[in-house]
């Protein structure tokens, strides 16, 4: 379990990185934190013929607030997110914080960012569903210039973004602070991969769930909104929130992976429970 | 084979020049290049843990780090911790809670723990059984290595400087 | 010999919890696994594999590989002059097969090595490997029991239905009749799924030629030491001298390294060939895909009971998928024989058959792994009296205290030819219930939230271990395990150094042996430093599995340490002018009993080795003895329980709280009991809820990594509370039984049966391991029946 050889070269600045990437082609890859890139490196199901290591570029590990939205450089590590509970910067985004004690175990979160996270794109990575859930745009630079692209179209199928390979994402935004959520996965054990995963957030105005969003992750290729049941919260007053049917609605609108017979199935029984105990957990912040 | 890069790594305080293959990963640098052969490998993708080490102070898993990326970090492994020749009390509490059989886990839960407890200092026991989650040990059954992590975390806390 | 009892009247070390002597090198890294010896010229191996099940090969083609860098050889099966290893049982239902070091003419499974490629870094030979172009013709892979080919070759040719052992170890033409007149049959089927014992370190090797010894000195990762010689000295044509084996620390073993794997043989062949030192350390992707599984059995039982639940007979089927090749030198034999031989546990039974059969499938062999067939046989034997309890309206304790061989019944006969020894099993059944009900689990099992099910669990088991040669023998192997020697030495500082043929792959043998002998001649056990691990240090031996260390290797190391407090005392008496009888060895001292007067035995060592023309001429110089034992094999027992949760709303499981009983005889080391106890079930809760070497229908593996091989971690232990009985053993002068694998064999049997308490309401009833939470999402998905039923 040894990588194939590969070049190294270290960027200090967005720019060097982009020259290297241009002369380098196709079959160069950036590599931040490594968390997801070595093991597959190890097992030789990636060999990159150069690694252009962007984790010494002291810009992109940032985390500030603008007016509403929050933006994370794409270097940020997960366990900095984990750290991040300062209601100044983090209203309205209190989520992230505990979406992140959800990725894998801490020595992975030391090195892991949340950059690498959204281009690997695991369908049910925490920051693919947080970005999901927070409607983020992601900012890349790259031959073309600096471009945004909302969450909506980032993901493009499983491992599959709109990012390309000569394109570096710096920075993370996310518009949309809600005041309450919660994130329920269910993994076989304890800090593995979800199998399936839901994050609910809404605001409350005058008794009302507003602003409803809810993805669910680890089920379809990509992470998915689940648009139905949003609709039917939506509106919701509190001492009615049909947390039942939201369940239902979300469960019957996926159509989950299947790799053998009756996981499809189950995976949506769990998007069923989960999304069930997601709205109670958020439900329950309000109350806190 | 791709040409080699000189690297500056400053293991357990001592800093070493090596010349290493890009792909070489750091757990490999540690025990090849420089002979620390306490750091163990037991996966190469990231699960177990038996490789650990504190990279600036900060555990992370050597097998999933190059040891051209670690170039000018300060790497901490289990030979640095008894240093002076006697165990540390973690050292001490994983013998007395019989938190080791075979061994081979033993200085990735240690290098874990160091980290952990230099940042959290009085985690509860439900916060380090999380914490010890991250490792795995085919052995021990994780009792006593929690008992053991949970009785220093306490015995640092009482002692601390008020 | 001196009865366990009045041994223990002096002892002072043993029964403590003594801190383990081993602690320190592995707390500070300095302790030595076999990828960790240094060798500054050894050149570095990995293994060209077959990726696909099964196979004819018809070529290799080495040539690109050779051209790159660093690569030294490519050695293929041909290279090595076609060395193989035989696994061999003297008995006509046995089909003989062989297992060559690499592949050739056929592959078997998915990982098989066919090369062995020799670089100067891993790295590089890995590159090698890629570069190594093999065309293979692919058949059908058999991959369950049931997978029939006709059409085409069968695995083995001396085998073509398939099956390597079948055996009818016991019959019983009164059994059908039996049966058909008992008012209720438990018919059922169980199963458990493959597993892996996942040692955290995996195999390794490290082999170098010397002339100067005319011997190949291979350091290995091993728990037989001596019968890795035997296998590398027979495949290679040597004779045993020239082939020296070292063991130094082994990160783990479990059964899984019980054995003599191809590619230390590879490795072994290529040093000889090449003239030069050659190491590999297995990576996890190898040692998950590629050595030894153990464990996918199928048992169907009918089971016949009185009305008053009392066993009256029982008949069993059953199968273990032993996978390619009979693994050297235990065989395919080892499960289906243990399997039909223990199956009866601690449960009295009238009549008994059985049939057990291993069946080749394209997998990797199956070796032992922690427990053998036994973590199956309590399963069943507890699945049927928690069903014949349901079905009789019974509660599960009583049915099971009514057929428990009690205290009175002992030494007691079964219809398996084995006699019991006295053990605590109807104790240890009460004593477990007790503390169910005195911990308020009843209580605790009907406050479950809303979605969620509990249940409670039960396991009366027990664990034979320490099987010596009359025992071993009737397995009819050509190399038949059991005794072990023990040298002591006592040098002139008066520290005592013993060697032993078993090996500790973190047992704490160097503590625990330590203990005992300490003991015996009333020094500190850190005076004693204990010797395995080198087949040129240490006499032959069997190596460490089944329980057997303690108590055979441990009972010799007694034997030797009372003939050298013999010696001891004779020289004290001699200098102080007493009689032998009248000295006492203590803390140090040998002190006469009466006058109180006494020298140390570091003085008496001294004088010994240096100032021998003080004492009388006599016959043996020097301070040496040696001790061995033989015992036919015991029983230690124990009785778990468990308190079990299922979420409804995911089909997870988890395990609660966790109690223990058990005895095994003396305890030398409360410490090193309950680690091994706590480890057991770690590894039992693995392989009912997570763990499972999955395999596609054509034979590719699907759990190659620690991502879907699922190795419990903290979070899925409970806590677990160990209460001790002790029922001496009188076969050893320790009083000492194994104990090394009930953690593993109770847990699967005690979790099933709280899964199945707490499924009860829902008409479900489980018998399979492992149980996921898609199974059980599954299960839940019944109809809700009521509590009644
Ligand atoms: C044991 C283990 C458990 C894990 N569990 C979880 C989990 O539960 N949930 C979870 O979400 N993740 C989990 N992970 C993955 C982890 O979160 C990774 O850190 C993350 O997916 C990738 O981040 P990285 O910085 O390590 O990226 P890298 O591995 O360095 O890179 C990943 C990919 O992104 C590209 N890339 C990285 N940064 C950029 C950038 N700024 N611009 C353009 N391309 C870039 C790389 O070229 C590469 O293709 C786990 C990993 C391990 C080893
Ligand atoms: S070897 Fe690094 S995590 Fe297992
Ligand atoms: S002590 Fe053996 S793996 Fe932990």
């Amino acid at each position: 379990m040894k990588p194939a050889s590969f070049e190294y070269h270290r960027a200090t600045t967005v720019s060097e990185a982009l020259t290297f990437v241009n002369e380098l082609g196709e079959d160069a890859k950036f590599i931040a934190g490594g968390q997801s890139l070595v093991p597959m490196m190890n097992f030789r199901l990636a060999r990159p013929t150069a690694l252009i290591d962007i984790m010494h570029i002291p810009k992109l590990n940032s985390i500030y607030r603008d007016g509403d939205s929050l933006i994370v450089g794409a270097l940020t590590r997960h366990r900095t997110l984990e750290l991040t509970t300062d209601a100044s910067v983090v209203e309205g985004f209190a989520l992230l914080s505990s979406a992140a004690r959800w990725i894998g175990h801490t020595p992975i979160r030391t090195r892991g960012t949340i950059g690498g996270s959204l281009v690997h794109a695991d369908a049910s990575a925490e920051w693919c569903m947080m970005a999901r859930l927070f409607d983020a745009q992601m900012t890349l630079e790259g031959p073309r210039g600096r471009r945004t692209v909302s969450s909506g179209d980032w993901f493009q199928g499983m491992f599959s973004t709109a990012a390309d390979f000569n394109e570096l994402l710096v920075e993370i935004q996310f518009i949309s602070p809600r005041r309450y959520g919660a994130l329920a996965e269910f993994a076989r054990r304890h800090g593995d991969f979800a199998l399936a995963a839901v994050a609910v957030a809404f605001d409350v105005v005058d008794d009302r769930l507003c602003n409803v969003g809810i993805v669910i992750g680890g089920v379809e290729g990509i992470p998915v909104r689940a648009s139905e049941a949003e609709t039917l919260l939506e509106g919701a007053s509190l001492g009615a929130v049909d947390v039942e049917g939201a369940a239902r609605s979300a469960a019957a609108g996926v159509e989950p992976m299947e790799s053998e017979p009756g996981e499809a199935a189950y995976r949506r029984h769990l998007v069923d429970t989960l999304t069930r105990r997601a709205i109670h957990d958020a439900l329950a912040t309000r109350v806190q | 084979m791709s040409e080699s890069c000189e690297i500056t790594l400053t293991v357990n305080g001592v800093r070493h020049q090596v010349s290493v293959e890009p792909r070489r990963t750091l757990a490999d640098v540690l025990r090849i290049d420089l002979g620390l052969t306490g750091t163990h490998v037991g996966c190469e993708h990231g699960i177990c843990g038996a490789c650990t080490v504190l990279m600036d102070d900060q555990p992370v898993r050597a097998c999933l780090v190059f040891g051209v990326q670690a170039d000018g970090s300060s790497i901490r492994t289990v030979e640095g911790l008894a240093a002076n020749g006697e165990l540390t009390d973690l050292q001490q509490a994983f013998s007395r809670h019989h938190a080791l059989q075979c061994g081979f886990c033993t200085p990735g839960f240690l290098m874990l723990a160091e980290g952990y407890l230099a940042e959290t200092p009085a985690p509860d026991r439900v916060a380090v059984r999380e914490m010890v989650s991250a490792n795995l040990c085919r052995c021990t059954g994780y009792q006593g290595i929690v008992d053991a992590i949970v009785d220093v975390a306490e015995q640092r806390f009482h002692e601390r400087p008020i | 010999m001196a009865t366990a009892s009045s041994a223990r009247q002096s002892q002072q070390w043993v029964g403590q919890p003594l801190q383990r002597r081993e602690d320190s090198r592995f707390l500070r890294g300095t302790g030595r696994y076999t990828d960790d010896v240094p060798h500054a010229f050894a050149l570095h191996v990995a293994f060209v594999r077959s990726p696909i099940a099964f196979g004819v090969i018809r070529s290799i083609e080495v040539t690109r590989a050779l051209e790159i860098p660093g690569v030294v050889a490519v050695l293929t099966s041909a290279d090595l002059g076609h060395p193989s290893l035989t696994g061999f049982l003297d008995r006509d239902e046995f089909v003989t097969t062989s297992m060559p070091i690499l592949a050739h003419e056929r592959v078997r499974f998915v990982g098989e090595p066919i090369a062995i490629v020799v670089a100067t870094d891993r790295y590089i030979a890995e590159d090698a490997v890629e570069a190594v172009a093999c065309e293979i013709d692919e058949l059908t892979a058999i991959v369950t029991m049931d997978d029939q080919v006709p059409s085409q070759i069968p695995i083995h040719d001396a085998a073509p239905d398939g099956v390597l052992v079948d055996l009818r170890m016991f019959t019983d033409d009164e059994l059908e009749g039996v049966l058909a007149a008992s008012p209720l049959v438990v018919d059922e089927t169980f199963r458990s799924g493959r597993l892996q014992a996942a040692p955290m370190e995996g195999r390794g090797a490290l082999a170098e030629w010397i002339d100067r010894d005319d011997q190949l000195v291979v350091t290995v990762s091993t728990q037989l030491p001596h019968q890795v010689r035997t296998g590398i000295a027979q495949a290679l044509g040597l004779v045993e001298r020239q082939v020296r084996v070292i063991v130094p620390d082994v990160g783990g073993g479990f059964g899984f390294k019980a054995v003599l794997g191809r590619e230390e043989v590879a490795v072994a062949a290529a040093a000889r060939i090449l003239g030069r030192p050659v190491r590999w350390a297995e990576d996890r992707l190898e040692s998950l895909t590629a050595s030894f599984q153990g464990r996918e059995q199928e048992y169907t039982v009918r089971a016949g009971f009185t009305e008053d639940g009392v066993l009256t007979g029982l008949a069993a089927d059953i199968r273990c998928n032993v996978g390619a090749y009979s693994a050297f030198p235990f065989t395919c034999g080892l499960e289906p024989i243990m399997a039909a031989t223990e199956f009866l546990g601690v449960y009295k039974v009238p009549r008994y058959a059985s049939r057990s059969r291993g069946i080749a499938s394209n997998k990797p062999p199956s070796n032992a792994y922690r427990g053998v067939s036994r973590p199956q046989i309590v399963m069943v034997m507890e699945g049927l009296m928690d069903r014949a309890a349901d079905r009789l309206g019974i509660d599960r304790v009583e049915i099971r205290r009514r057929n428990t061989i009690r205290p009175e019944d002992f030494p007691y006969t079964g219809p398996n030819g084995i006699t019991y020894e006295p053990g605590s099993y109807l104790e240890a059944l009460e004593l477990c219930a007790a503390q169910v009900q005195q911990l308020g689990w009843w209580q605790r099992r009907e406050e479950a939230a809303p979605g969620f099910i509990r249940g409670i669990g039960i396991a009366n088991f027990s664990e034979r271990n320490a099987y010596g040669t009359a025992t071993m023998g009737l397995r009819r192997m050509p190399m038949t395990p059991g005794f072990e020697v023990a040298h002591l030495t006592m040098d002139a500082s008066g520290d005592v150094t013993l060697t032993s043929g078993t090996c500790s792959a973190g047992q704490g043998h160097e503590t625990t042996f330590a203990q005992i002998v300490a003991d015996r001649l009333g020094i500190a056990p850190d005076r004693i430093k204990l010797r395995q691990g080198d087949t040129d240090l240490t006499s032959f031996g069997w190596g460490t599995f089944a329980g057997r260390s303690l108590v055979i290797g441990g009972g010799a190391a007694a034997v030797a340490a009372r003939k050298l407090a013999t010696q001891l005392k004779e020289v004290a008496a001699y200098l102080l002018s007493v009689s032998a009888d009248d000295i006492e060895l203590s803390n140090g001292n040998a002190t006469v009993r009466v006058s109180g007067e006494s020298m140390s035995i570091d003085d008496i060592a001294k004088t010994v080795h240096f100032r021998s023309h003080l004492l009388p001429a006599r016959e043996e110089y020097l301070l040496e003895s040696h001790g061995s034992a033989d015992p036919s094999g015991m029983f230690s027992n124990g009785c778990h329980a468990a308190l079990v949760e299922i979420d409804a709303g995911t089909g997870a499981v988890c395990v609660l709280d966790y109690l223990v009983v058990e005895d095994c005889g003396v305890i030398v080391n409360p410490l090193v009991v309950d680690g091994q106890v706590r480890g057991g079930i770690a590894q039992g809760i693995g392989s009912t809820l997570y763990e499972e070497a999955e395999y596609s229908s054509d034979g590719q593996p699907l759990a190659g990594s620690f991502m879907s091989y699922l190795v419990p971690t903290a979070a899925e232990m409970p806590p677990i509370a160990i209460h001790h009985l002790e029922t001496p053993c009188y076969q050893t002068e320790t009083g000492v039984k194994g104990m090394g694998e009930a953690g593993t064999i109770g847990a699967p049997a005690v979790i099933l049966s709280a899964l199945n308490d707490a499924l009860r309401s829902r008409g479900a009833w489980l018998e399979h391991v492992p149980v996921t939470p898609a199974d059980m999402q599954q299960l839940l998905a019944l109809p809700i029946e009521t509590e009644s039923s």
